[in-house]
């Protein structure tokens, strides 16, 4: 029996999924829909400080025909009263009392209204606290959001603020518009923080339209940066949720956040070490009803793969990071192609020919064209198994018998330093590797 | 004829000759745009007779790039929309295309083709191509067909004087006569014409060459001559009873039909057409949807022979149409008009010249079959009687023997293509040929 539970540094749920804290999580009567759907916690929409919102909030990226590859938004915190909010996170607690309810909240740069709107919080019953460090526009201006985020010394100071008087988990969410995302993540930490959250959205300016030549969305005219999320920025997301994962200085349950459409981001997600996964784009394109598939792909796998709980999967691929540095230089591989299940575009031959080292040949074939690889050739790039559009047809084949290795940092050890040309072609040559 | 079909209301005239293949919506064309893998050196090209450069006009579809997509388009072929909705797609482009080896179905190139040439229209056929300046030289083009437009249009950018003498009253050859309306119209058609007058080509309709004109006149005017004359009269069956009221050729038939006048065209309530090919078809579903109640094709040998494209006879069977394979007419029975067509069943012989078994005659089968129409569609010939007028053209099995690099003839100032060099092909092969027969004018008289 799979038990997908999950206690993110004291905040548990039955499962990892949670709503992020955004349009979805506005009012009891989302989250409560979300919860009878089976959402495992939800984020609230951060409350705080007055705001008032503009319309046109949202833009979007369509890729070749899909919709939504990437959404944006300059919608503000919750631009409801903060009493409306924490009577409505109260009652939405006592009715799911199973369910993690957590609070995102925003204020103001000062001790004493950290401390206020922590304890109104604490009083609705809920199960943690996350502080929005993340917002890249709107609030920012006004000194809160990714203003905080990006100073990991205002990150520390208000963090401490809130951990001094919380009694129930706090959880940072960081913004990943910084250079290095552990900064923020190490003052967190020693605020006394419990979690860490990310990532929050990214800086994005989403288009232009070519006949008026204002910025998509317009606001009667006028534009400006938002915040970027969906499936687009998942890669971006798992690289700053892994360093987090792996930096020994900071070592907290990580709730992660960025392009969660399936079970299969979320496991990839829980792979690099996140406790929680936090969904928003995906159930702003298609509903809440999307859990469904999440939590029984995800039983389905774990049932298929024979584990029983999370905690057997969390952070599995962590131990694959490597630097550069540390990578095989001797490992080999090469393209082939499946000639029973080539279908004759020719994209791999075109990439290849123009855009890579030229090492696939087009051979005349019944009319049509057969790429062939000159596997001698072939430097082992990968680009031609990337445009292949038929699945299994392009295979990377190990040419290495698996029995040398040597990194670049081992071999830097090795050449007499500093490093020249000629010693690293004779080392090339050595090994049989010929670079063209 | 004597049992005429009842008409049909206007309303089931419009809905029966609805086209089969309706235009894409803007969307629609983007999203099928956005399926296409863009291959490189693509079998669709390759597949395509006029070898257009089908992955960059959908790709060019696909970014809004709607001009520059017709321009891919009408840079190799210049009957683009007639094409577009009347080629044999299924063993063209989009038999070749490479969704089809991955089992999924293929990019839906002459209606995505269809779509960028129709916004062209639609927005006023802006200039796409500047012709070459004037070199002096002038270029008499016999039929304003597929063949001859596609001719004169590359002919005119190339800088010459073009004159096209038709006899029909309206240019467009089997275009605007010969196609079904439920693949296309007069109007596209005519659409296609207009694009090639405005590169400046002249075309004189109601001029038979050779009865209003001699090819000798012509042959003074012109620097060279371009025959895009297409085949001549149906072949007859040779049968009893074959001039009887009530007996019609096929593409006299289809000729009244485009012109979508439809309450003004009798059939028969029981329609036989004799033939098999793709002409049939048209004629078979034709009479179908104007109304015959009982259509059928009575054809001497089997399926297998069958010249028809296999999407074409399933067209036919959902429209109802009876096949009778291996059954011969041996004579056409009535009085004053058809009343039915006495036939012979037959089995099948040793294959002939052309690799098809020969159909024989089993003795004693004879069945009579009650007929109201009979539509002979058993293929045309070439009208020799005009060719003859040309000194020394040459004929082989009745085409016209040509350079297949220059398609010249060999009387040097006559060139030829289309139908009447290939015995009958698809418009597209019509097309290909002018485009190349142009060139091929160009170097000869210029020595290139």
């Amino acid at each position: 029996m799979v038990d997908l539970s999950i206690n993110c540094g004291g905040i548990k749920s039955p499962n990892p999924f949670w709503l992020a804290s955004a349009p979805p999580t506005n009012s009891a009567y989302q989250v409560c829909k979300a919860f009878e759907l089976g959402w495992g916690g939800a984020v609230w929409k951060t409350i705080g400080e007055p705001v008032m919102n503009v319309v046109n909030r949202y833009g979007a990226i369509d890729f070749n025909g899909q919709k939504i590859a990437g959404l944006n938004n300059i919608e503000l915190i919750s631009d409801r009263p903060i009493e409306v909010n924490l009577k409505e996170i109260a009652e939405t607690k006592k009715l799911w009392p199973d369910r993690a309810v957590v609070a995102s909240l925003m204020v103001e740069s000062k001790r004493e209204t950290w401390h206020d709107i922590v304890k109104r919080t604490i009083d609705t019953g809920c199960d943690g606290i996350e502080l929005n460090y993340g917002c890249p526009h709107g609030m920012s201006e006004r000194g809160m959001g990714s203003a905080v985020g990006q100073v990991p010394e205002y990150c520390q100071m208000i963090t401490e603020w809130v951990t001094e008087v919380s009694t129930i988990p706090v959880l940072v969410k960081l913004t990943p518009n910084v250079t290095d995302v552990r900064y923020p993540g190490r003052a967190a930490k020693k605020a006394g923080a419990d979690g860490i959250v990310l990532i929050n959205t990214i800086n994005t300016i989403m288009g232009v339209d070519l006949d008026t030549f204002e910025l998509k969305p317009s606001i009667g005219g006028k534009g400006g940066h938002g915040g970027y999320a969906g499936p687009a920025v998942k890669p971006i997301a798992l690289n700053m949720v892994s360093q987090i994962a792996n930096d020994p200085e900071i070592n907290l349950p990580i709730s992660g956040i960025g392009g969660i459409s399936t079970w299969r981001d979320a496991l990839e997600f829980i792979l690099l070490g996140a406790t929680s996964v936090q969904v928003c784009t995906a159930v702003m394109h298609y509903g809440f009803r999307i859990i469904n598939d999440m939590t029984e792909g995800l039983v389905n796998w774990m049932e298929e793969k024979g584990y029983q709980t999370l905690d057997q999967v969390r952070g599995q691929s962590l131990k694959r990071i490597a630097d550069f540095g540390n990578l095989n230089l001797l490992y080999k591989t090469t393209a082939r192609i499946d000639e029973s299940k080539c279908i004759h575009c020719n994209l791999c031959y075109v990439a290849c020919e123009d855009t890579a080292h030229q090492c696939i040949d087009l051979v005349p074939l019944n009319g049509k064209t057969l790429p062939k690889v000159r596997e001698d050739d072939c430097v082992g790039c990968r680009l031609c198994f990337l445009v292949c559009p038929v699945e299994g047809c392009i295979s990377m084949v190990r040419k290495d018998d698996g029995t040398q290795t040597i990194t670049w940092n081992e071999l830097m050890k090795q050449l007499p330093q500093p490093l020249t040309w000629e010693a690293l072609r004779q080392f090339q040559a050595k090994h049989g590797i010929e670079i063209h | 004829m004597k049992n005429v079909a009842p008409k049909l209301t206007q309303e089931q005239y419009e809905r029966n000759f609805a086209e089969i293949h309706p235009p894409l919506s803007s969307n629609s064309a983007v999203a099928e745009a956005n399926r296409c893998l863009y291959c490189f050196d693509s079998p669709c090209t390759k597949a395509c007779p006029t070898h257009i450069d089908i992955p960059t006009f959908i790709k060019k579809i696909s970014t809004g790039n709607l001009k520059g997509s017709a321009k891919t388009i009408l840079e190799q072929n210049w009957i683009a929309l007639t094409c577009a909705k009347a080629c044999p797609v299924d063993v063209l482009c989009e038999g070749a295309c490479v969704y089809n080896a991955r089992g999924e179905e293929p990019i839906q190139i002459g209606r995505l083709q269809r779509h960028a040439i129709d916004v062209y229209f639609e927005r006023g056929m802006a200039p796409l191509f500047t012709p070459e300046p004037k070199n002096g030289k002038s270029i008499g083009v016999i039929g304003a067909g597929a063949a001859g437009l596609a001719c004169a249009a590359e002919a005119a950018l190339l800088g010459y004087d073009v004159m096209i003498y038709d006899a029909n009253e309206k240019p467009g050859g089997l275009n605007t006569w010969g196609i079904a309306p439920y693949k296309t119209t007069q109007t596209d058609a005519l659409k296609e014409v207009q694009l090639v007058q405005s590169f400046g080509v002249k075309i004189q309709s109601g001029v038979r060459v050779g009865e209003h004109i001699s090819v000798e006149t012509l042959s003074k005017r012109h620097d060279a001559l371009f025959l895009g004359i297409g085949l001549g009269s149906a072949s007859r069956l040779n049968i009893l009873g074959e001039d009887l009221p009530g007996v019609v050729d096929a593409l006299d038939f289809i000729e009244k039909v485009t012109t979508r006048n439809w309450s003004a065209v009798d059939v028969g309530k029981r329609v036989a057409v004799i033939g098999a090919g793709n002409t049939a078809i048209d004629a078979v579903t034709e009479a179908r949807r104007l109304g015959a109640e009982h259509v059928m094709i009575l054809y001497r040998r089997s399926r297998v022979e069958m010249p028809a494209y296999a999407f074409e006879y399933e067209l036919a069977k959902k429209d109802g149409v009876a096949f009778h394979f291996l059954t011969a007419p041996a004579r056409i029975i009535g009085n004053s008009h058809v009343e039915g067509v006495e036939c012979l069943r037959m089995q099948l012989g040793e294959p002939d010249d052309k690799g098809r078994r020969k159909p024989e005659p089993i003795p004693g089968s004879e069945i009579m079959i009650p007929i109201d129409m009979v539509i002979k569609s058993v293929g045309q010939s070439l009208d020799e009687t005009f060719v003859a007028q040309i000194p020394n053209i040459k004929l082989h099995i009745g085409r016209i023997v040509v350079d297949p690099n220059t398609l010249q003839t060999t009387n040097p100032k006559f060139f030829a293509g289309g139908d009447c060099i290939n015995g009958g092909k698809e418009v597209v092969n019509a097309a290909a040929d002018g485009k190349k027969a142009a060139h091929g004018i160009d170097r000869w008289i210029f020595k290139r």
